[in-house]
């Protein structure tokens, strides 16, 4: 199983050597990420098919049948619509910044950068929570548009799908922009300088090289805007009502309140097998992008 | 932080949209930091009214135990879990950029899915592990679940540094008699090291903010910053939150400037 090793010049005793030590570095994080992370999975797979807090091996379709009912699927279907529209929202607002952002001076580049770290590193909680302050029915907002006289009575702003997905592209966009402004910068300027010599217009130089070039980028931020989106449990919890609740609420649900461990695990390996798909279709499209997210934190 | 000079004299990503959207997002990503700072000085206990300027909330969040408690756990988690999430990530990154197995393919997509997979996904399905196991919930097992995901994370950061390492340069110390231990120490370890450093402040943040996970693998008395900050939400909404808020924003910016000034020297 650990055969195989790279380099097969020394003596045997040498290989040996290096064999006991890839099998030595490999072993403990593997046992580990086996232990915590592919055995957990296979646990809820085994209950998405089984009866309720039945551990044992059942082999039924009911959980995942009962996902089809209307009250259920349509918590799905918004799940992916909400993540959708944040995912494209974020597109928008955070490809013009990482543009701006990556052609502007060392000095004012730094300042920028800065700029979006602070709310990258900064808890996610309490980032949510601070649109509490502004949507609420006594918050921010509404008193000022009462103080304006625009509305006499404060809006419903909260508990709606405006506030889930606001939230939402609020809590993800820096995830957007790291990435794209990482793509930008491997950029080679003296292509766009070529191109625009050769007669190019500038918005043909934009559409054909710098877009292409940074897909990479994009791909990348759509893929980690989308997936904690598609999933999010804190944000409809926090800004969202029941006509507003994604798929990770129904989740919690079924795991802490109703306790039906079956059907939520079923939950659960739809989200997956979803965001899997999502995932592994982008990654076909950027052709040979690895997910190295080492180079954008 | 890439720093690389991409100015050009043709006015690229200059136009006045580029300009506005940037400034626009810039004050959205802003705007609600700023009100729950300034909310955090607000003596009334409204947002519809501003009740003068006061510290009351900041007293209030000084002598909450529970608040402080909850830190002291939140540390405790988050310093065990990057110790171990470190020392398991590097071996991984090791084990996968300098040897090629049999199923060095499936190695690396194992480790790529905790970053993958929604974190309420795994969260539940820890959760199923401990109920399994009955394995009591608490700081344990909310430091094993975290590590579960740092691994990842780790190991990606430090295979960064580690492709850039000139393996030359170990065929160098070889032939001049250092043995293989002697290599790792002197000669990989060093190179590295600014990686291993990077995960290890991933994992460590990662920990510290880490909710959802920590939601469903807690137990009685293991309450982190995180949980606490959201039962107050849930369950009473005092300025109190403002206050701690700004602490965290406060922390937040002094993270992202060491990191800076750590990456200048290095």
């Amino acid at each position: 199983m650990f055969a195989g090793v790279r380099e097969r010049d020394a003596s045997s005793r040498s290989d040996l050597l290096k064999i006991r030590e890839s099998q030595a570095l490999l072993f403990p994080p593997y046992f580990f990420l086996v232990v915590f992370f592919v055995l957990p999975v296979l646990i809820i797979l085994s209950l998405s098919f089984s009866h309720n807090r039945d551990f044992s091996l059942g082999l039924t379709l009911e959980n995942y049948i009962r996902i089809l009912d209307p009250l259920y699927f349509k918590v799905l279907l918004r799940s992916i619509l909400y993540a959708v529209i944040a995912t494209l929202t974020a597109l928008l607002i955070g490809f013009p910044m990482a543009y701006f952002i990556s052609f502007v001076s060392p000095k004012w580049k730094m300042i920028f950068m800065f700029l979006i770290l602070v709310p990258f590193w900064t808890n996610f909680l309490v980032r949510i929570f601070a649109w509490l302050t502004i949507l609420g029915r006594q918050g921010l907002l509404n008193s000022f548009l009462i103080w304006t006289g625009i509305i006499t009575e404060p809006l419903h702003l909260l508990h709606s799908g405006s506030a889930v997905v606001v939230g939402l592209v609020y809590g993800e966009l820096p995830f957007m922009i790291l990435p794209i402004i990482a793509a930008l910068d491997r950029m080679d300027i003296s292509l766009l300088e070529a191109a625009t010599d050769l007669g190019a217009s500038r918005f043909h130089v934009f559409r054909r090289i710098v877009v292409p070039l940074s897909i990479p980028g994009i791909i990348a931020g759509a893929i980690f805007v989308f997936i904690p989106a598609l999933g999010s449990f804190v944000v409809p919890d926090i800004l969202g009502g029941r006509d507003s609740f994604m798929i990770g609420n129904t989740i919690k649900n079924q795991f802490m309140t109703v306790r039906d461990w079956s059907f939520g695990s079923a939950l659960s390996m739809v989200l997956m097998v979803a965001v899997l798909i999502g995932v592994s279709a982008y990654l076909k499209q950027g052709k040979e992008q690895s997910l190295g997210m080492g180079e954008y934190l | 932080m890439a720093g690389t000079d991409h100015q050009n004299d043709l006015a690229f990503g200059r136009g006045s949209w580029v300009r506005g959207i940037t400034w626009t997002g810039l004050i959205f990503l802003y705007f609600p930091i700023i009100v729950l700072i300034i909310y955090s000085f607000n003596d009334s206990r409204f947002t519809s009214h501003w009740g003068g300027f006061s510290l009351r909330w900041y007293e209030i969040m000084w002598k909450d135990t529970a608040l402080w408690s909850a830190i002291r756990n939140t540390l405790i988690i988050a310093v065990a879990n990057t110790v171990l999430s470190t020392f398991l990530g590097t071996l991984a990154a090791l084990a996968l950029s300098r040897y090629r197995y049999r199923f060095s393919g499936l190695y690396h997509k194992t480790l790529h899915m905790p970053i993958i997979i929604p974190d309420i996904v795994q969260a539940v399905s820890l959760l199923m592990l401990f109920v399994f196991f009955n394995f009591t919930l608490g700081l344990f097992s909310i430091i094993l679940a975290h590590a579960s995901f740092s691994i990842s994370f780790v190991a990606l950061v430090v295979m960064a540094r580690l492709a850039g390492f000139d393996h030359r340069l170990e065929e160098a110390a070889m032939d001049l008699g250092a043995n293989r231990w002697q290599v790792f120490l002197k000669v990989i370890l060093p190179n590295i090291f600014p990686g291993i450093l990077a995960g290890a402040l991933l994992a460590f943040t990662l920990s510290i903010d880490d909710f959802v996970i920590t939601f469903f693998t807690s137990g009685v008395g293991s309450t982190t910053l995180p949980l606490k900050i959201y039962s107050m939400i849930k369950f009473g909404i005092t300025p109190e939150i403002n206050a701690i808020s700004t602490m965290l924003v406060l922390f937040s910016i002094i993270a992202v400037s060491g990191i800076h000034l750590f990456e200048r020297k290095t």
